[in-house]
């Protein structure tokens, strides 16, 4: 799916500066991670993969960028932090906010036939502290 | 980078105080009124400020003061009834380093510079407009600095011409969070500019990653370096940190000692090590509890048209 379906199925909006915009319209997107939990993000497949995240903070930009997502996509609209627009931007990977909640998000870009990611074949067996 | 690891080391012995301080100061007079203080601090966005008399420092007077003042009852009294008058400062011709350790040796957030020959005061230094200063005169932008222009491409000869292992050094300072990752995706583009495959450039940063979180919320900080051979990447983490007690159980997905602070901003979750080991073909850990760690792991270049590897054929 291109970028700009995933855009528009959000109905989102680009964050960040205009100019690499119609580049990033094109960006094949292979599929979908959608985490607040970076430390789950950074041991999934993402390479050509959608993040979906509520949280805005440059540290899941940075996440992205080592781990090649295709795009960031902030949900409940809410905006990126300045320092992660200045990390997507010289990354170079894409941000989107969409107004829709997580869950929405998740089920309409898997009505549309998004893929899953990598499933978890080595899920935690404990979650002791 | 190494080189601008020194300069920095250099430079904090050769810039002067007055390069670097705030020169337009905010002070306050010792008849001001306690009662006004509140409302200059608030304005001015600071948390305390200089008491000058005729162009001298009398002395400091801070929100501490000022909170003290009003549990005190809060009667009309002016700023020199409640100021600190053994007020510590520093020269405008010392060198920053003499900053750096005075601010730390007294765990001051600000120090007044007064001029040597006439004792005015000239200005404020704190440990922001240090950084500032160091970074200005770096005349780079961190998040820039490292891939652009002929700096990238004098990396590029010097592997070319040599086949030795290129070695990356990285800083990274404990509880500077708003910098995690940081280097980490330094690290990746430079792999990548070295023309190191995306696979192989994906597992180093994602370690580089999660070893850089870790420097950062556990300990004081410390040094990632990476050397980059034909055929491998190997990555070597070190710290003077607390050490960790029990490594095996470190190793443990899920099992985490991470402050809820860290949690809250989406890492934490007692996956960083294990993730380390996924992305590894070898990982070596030697951790002494109150001396420090030594982070070792070994990424083997994919070959080419190799397929991708996952998570089930990657395993340490």
């Amino acid at each position: 799916m291109k970028l700009e379906e995933v855009r528009r199925t959000l109905d989102a909006e680009w964050s960040g500066r205009r100019a690499s915009r119609a580049d990033s319209m094109g960006t094949e997107v292979l599929s979908c991670h959608a985490s607040d939990l970076m430390s789950d993000v950074l041991t999934s497949r993402g390479a050509g993969s959608l993040l979906l995240t509520g949280l805005t903070n440059a540290q899941v930009v940075r996440v992205a960028v080592v781990s090649d997502f295709a795009a960031v996509c902030f949900v409940r609209g809410k905006k990126p932090q300045s320092e992660a627009v200045q990390v997507a931007e010289e990354s170079q990977i894409p941000l989107l906010v969409t107004p829709m909640s997580m869950y929405e998000s998740c089920g309409r870009l898997y009505t549309k036939g998004l893929p899953v990611g990598d499933r978890a074949k080595e899920a935690p067996s404990c979650q002791k502290k | 980078m190494p080189e601008e690891v020194t300069k920095i080391q250099e430079m904090i012995y050769e810039l002067l105080v007055r390069e670097v301080m705030t020169k337009e100061v905010i002070s306050v007079m010792p008849s001001t009124p306690m009662s006004d203080l509140r409302e200059i601090l608030r304005a001015k966005r600071i948390s305390g400020t200089p008491v000058v008399e005729d162009g001298r420092l009398v002395g400091m007077i801070s929100i501490e003061d000022f909170i003290k003042w009003l549990f005190d009852g809060g009667q009309a009294s002016p700023v020199a009834d409640r100021m600190t008058s053994d007020v510590r400062t520093i020269y405008d011709d010392e060198p920053l380093v003499q900053a750096v350790n005075k601010l730390e040796r007294l765990g001051f957030g600000r120090l007044p510079v007064v001029a040597r020959d006439t004792g005015r005061l000239v200005g404020v230094i704190t440990k922001g407009d240090i950084i500032r200063g160091l970074l200005r005169h770096l005349e780079v932008d961190y998040r820039n600095a490292e891939m652009r222009g002929a700096r990238s491409s004098h990396i590029f000869e010097d592997i070319q011409a040599d086949r030795a292992a290129l070695k990356l050094e990285y800083q990274v300072r404990g509880g500077d969070f708003s910098r995690g990752g940081a280097s980490a995706v330094r690290l990746k583009t430079t792999l990548l500019r070295l023309g190191i495959d995306p696979q192989t450039t994906r597992r180093a940063a994602v370690a580089a990653y999660e070893a850089e979180m870790n420097l950062i919320v556990f300990t004081e900080g410390g040094c990632i370096r990476v050397e980059v051979e034909p055929g491998i990447v190997r990555l070597l983490a070190e710290d003077d940190g607390p050490g960790i007690p029990d490594v095996e159980r470190a190793m443990q997905p899920g099992f985490s000692t991470a402050p809820d602070w860290v949690r809250e901003l989406g890492f934490g979750a007692g996956m960083g090590l294990p993730n380390i080991k996924k992305c590894a073909d070898r990982l070596r850990i030697d951790s002494v509890v109150g001396r420090g760690t030594r982070l070792e792991a070994e990424i083997l270049m994919e070959r080419q048209g190799e397929p991708e590897r996952d998570s089930a054929q990657t395993r340490a």
